[in-house]
């Protein structure tokens, strides 16, 4: 079976200074992988290369998407394709009505894809459906996107897209951070309706705790830019117990 | 309307280069000799059959105009304009008078179609079948008057306006059929003397839009000029004169597009808004007059003079405007506040992008008492433009309780470009309160980023933010209107990045 996500020794500079230093990981359809690791190893980054992010160089390695090379698309074609980057800090974009940005971003994929877009009543039942399920209130998608949200609203935003949009790659960057308990539960309740046989999630996290709600298959250990580690998830849970001390000198 | 969101998906599907209004209509036109001098306004008079009074105004402003010189405390930077290397008057000639819309060169209507203007006032009162055999949408009301070139060549919705009251019809006939009201308010606002481009724009204008809305009516439908320079070398010279009575009410759109030109066609345009008590007028204009190719060549050289009197107590001038298009943009749209209680608003979006360098703002001069103003700018600049914010509040020694509030805020995408603003503010008045706000910002590559992770291309991207940027003034529109300015915001940044 081909893979859904090959990252095969990537290397990556940014301003001159290399932050991935061959980086190898396989994805399949339906799996979950957690990426944990210290500040500054190189999680972000790499969800930005593989989503397409501006500034970064690819020196060396490949990525394959559904057997393609990704890194010869532009970022929007990516996401057309199915790839799909819940930020680690989501933007504000003033003016622009949350739900006005979801319906074009929504069609300008649905256009990419050669499908027809969505007429004004399905869209708008599908949102409404998908808004529910996430705790999301209606007078939160006519605000501008992003703009005034509180920290655990912007992520339920960003779960609110990865629901609409039906990616087959969700890359999820500190979906934890900032949310307190239930705020947490509802999105990790909000991912895992989306887990299905067809679509794979990466995880990148700094707390086992979520990988209590969000139970993963696999789990990376990131360290200076390499995954000097892999297993399954009982390695987070040795982690929170250890630290990431062991495996620095391994990097 | 759906009839201006038409205009701009008719003019998409027809691509020519990169400017979509690029098209030239082949017909036989009606010039003037080359250059200026008393002959050219007499022909000019002569053309409109207009009465001696007329002629003599114009000769005066003439005689006034050699006088003067051309103003350079904008910034804007252009070769010399050789005013004697310019035709003044250009018409398509007609093959008869025209009394009907029928009679109109098909040429002309062919034009119009492809600009998706509702000439045919069938069309627009019922929603006909469109050329492509769909049915047309549900259309709002509109009245039209168009100005190919110099002259009106048809004016709908005359019957219905005139039951109520309301004169809207081509300046020229308007001299001839209502001079009582031309000589009183003509000039009254916008003086012959007031500036060297108001001065040759009073000696040499061609044509142009006269609305007077009677005492209590309120205007049954938008009024709406659509304006189309397409003579090569060819100044336009747009006149018009908007009156509303007291206690009436006129909301009154304005659009321009022009056809591609390698040389630089001056256009120098004069607007004039009188409110008396109680009266509101709404003035609303989407400028996209052809900005010069991709290296600055070519492009309209647009010197606008536009004032509104605020001529009557708790009277109420409103201007808005989307400046998309042009080389240079010399415009101020601008509010005297007469009247006691009255009101002038100013909202703007300017947006320059390649070569196009933009100087435009506003004039609120408080006068009476308790006068208010409010400005909101929104500037775009891309590519190598300039793009400049140039405002003046005053208020007079008498004028207690004047209150202005104004908020520009610039945008820059791209580092080749350049924005700036100068607001002048003179308060003779301890009790004025006049509040400033500007804010300058780069488009933030993350917020692109997030949009185009979310699969907007990277231009609609930019069209996105940029919109978002200009809301509050969009929102100022009359709600089609709104709908085709969105789209020319994102036209007119096309190729601004990446
Ligand atoms: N634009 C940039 N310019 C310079 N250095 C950068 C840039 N982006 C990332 N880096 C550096 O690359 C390294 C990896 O950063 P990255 O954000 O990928 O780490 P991370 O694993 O996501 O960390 P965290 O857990 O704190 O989110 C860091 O040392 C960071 O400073
Ligand atoms: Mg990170």
């Amino acid at each position: 079976m081909m893979a859904l996500l090959e990252v095969k020794d990537l290397q990556v500079r940014v301003e001159d200074r290399e932050i991935l230093h061959g980086l190898t990981l396989t994805v399949n359809q339906g799996e979950v992988h957690a990426i944990m690791g210290p500040n500054g190893s190189g999680k972000s980054t790499l969800s930005h290369v593989i989503a397409g992010k501006p500034g970064y160089e690819v020196t060396g390695g490949e990525i394959l998407f559904k057997g393609e090379d990704l890194l010869a698309m532009a970022p929007d074609e990516r996401a057309a394709k199915g790839v799909f980057l819940a930020f680690q800090y989501p933007v504000e974009i003033a003016g622009v009505a949350t739900m006005n940005f979801l319906r074009t971003a929504l069609n300008a994929q649905r256009k990419a894809r050669g499908e027809s877009e969505f007429s004004t009543p399905d869209f708008l039942r599908k949102v409404r459906e998908v808004a529910k399920s996430l705790n999301i209130p209606q007078d939160m998608l006519k605000r501008g996107v992003n703009v005034g949200f509180s920290g655990g609203e912007k992520k339920r935003n960003e779960i609110l897209q990865m629901a609409l949009f039906e990616p087959s790659l969700c890359i999820l960057d500190e979906m934890d951070s900032g949310l307190d308990i239930d705020a947490l539960r509802i999105a990790a309740d909000g991912v895992n309706a989306l887990r299905s046989p067809e679509r794979a999630m990466v995880v990148i996290t700094h707390y086992q705790r979520l990988l209590n709600y969000i139970v993963p298959d696999f789990v990376h250990v990131m360290s200076r830019g390499r995954v000097v580690k892999s297993g399954d998830k009982e390695l987070a849970l040795a982690l929170e117990a250890s630290g990431y001390a062991q495996f620095e000198d391994a990097a | 309307m759906p009839a201006v969101q038409e205009t701009v998906d008719r003019v998409r599907r027809i691509d020519v280069d990169q400017y979509r209004y690029g098209f030239e209509t082949l017909i036989e036109s009606d010039k003037a000799p080359k250059g200026l001098s008393e002959d050219t306004v007499r022909f000019i008079s002569a053309k409109k059959n207009e009465p001696a009074w007329m002629l003599e105004w114009r000769l005066e402003a003439f005689r006034r105009w050699l006088t003067m010189t051309e103003p350079t405390w904008a910034r804007v930077d252009y070769p010399k304009i050789d005013y004697q290397d310019l035709y003044y008057y250009a018409a398509p000639k007609p093959k008869k008078q025209v009394a009907s819309l029928d009679e109109i060169d098909p040429e002309i209507l062919k034009t119009y179609e492809k600009l998706g203007i509702p000439l045919r006032e069938v069309a627009v009162l019922e929603g006909v079948v469109s050329p492509d055999g769909e049915a047309a949408p549900e259309r709002s009301r509109i009245a039209v008057d168009a100005v190919f070139d110099s002259v009106s060549v048809a004016t709908t919705f005359k019957a219905e306006l005139k039951k109520a009251g309301v004169i809207f019809m081509p300046i020229s006939e308007a001299i001839r059929e209502h001079p009582e009201l031309v000589k009183k308010y003509l000039g009254s606002v916008v003086p012959t003397s007031d500036n060297f481009f108001a001065t040759l724009n009073s000696a040499v204008f061609s044509d142009g839009s006269f609305v007077y809305v009677p005492e209590g009516v309120r205007c049954p439908m938008e009024l709406s000029t659509y304006f189309r320079i397409n003579e090569r070398n060819t100044g336009q010279f747009e006149r018009t004169l908007i009156i509303a009575d007291k206690g009436s009410y006129v909301s009154y759109l304005e659009g321009c597009t022009a056809p591609q030109r390698d040389e630089n066609q001056l256009h120098a345009a004069v607007v004039e808004l009188v409110a008396l008590d109680d009266a509101e007028i709404k003035y609303s204009t989407v400028q996209n007059w052809y900005p010069g190719n991709s290296e600055g060549k070519g492009g309209i050289y647009n010197f606008v003079t536009k004032r509104g009197d605020c001529r009557g107590r708790n009277s109420k001038i409103s201007w808005t405007q989307v400046e998309t298009g042009s080389a240079i943009t010399w415009k101020y749209p601008s509010c005297i506040l007469r009247g006691d209680n009255s009101r002038g608003e100013f909202y703007s979006i300017a947006i320059s992008n390649g070569f196009q360098q933009v100087d435009s703002g506003t004039k609120m001069l408080h006068l009476g008492k308790n006068t208010t103003s409010r400005i909101i700018s929104k500037g775009i600049a891309a590519g190598r433009s300039q793009n400049t914010y140039r405002g003046l509040v005053t208020a007079h020694r008498k004028a207690t309780g004047a209150r202005n509030f104004t908020a520009c805020d610039s945008l820059l995408i791209g580092d080749k470009c350049g924005a700036h603003t100068v607001p002048y503010i003179e308060a003779k008045n301890a009790s004025a309160t006049f509040e400033h706000e500007a804010t300058t910002s780069k488009i933030s590559e993350d917020v692109l980023f997030y949009c185009v992770q979310r699969g907007l291309s990277q231009e609609e991207a930019v069209g996105l933010v940029v919109n978002g940027f200009v809301k509050d003034v969009l929102q100022q529109l009359p709600m089609e209107f709104a709908v085709e300015a969105q789209k020319l915001i994102s036209i007119s940044l096309e190729g601004s990045v990446g």
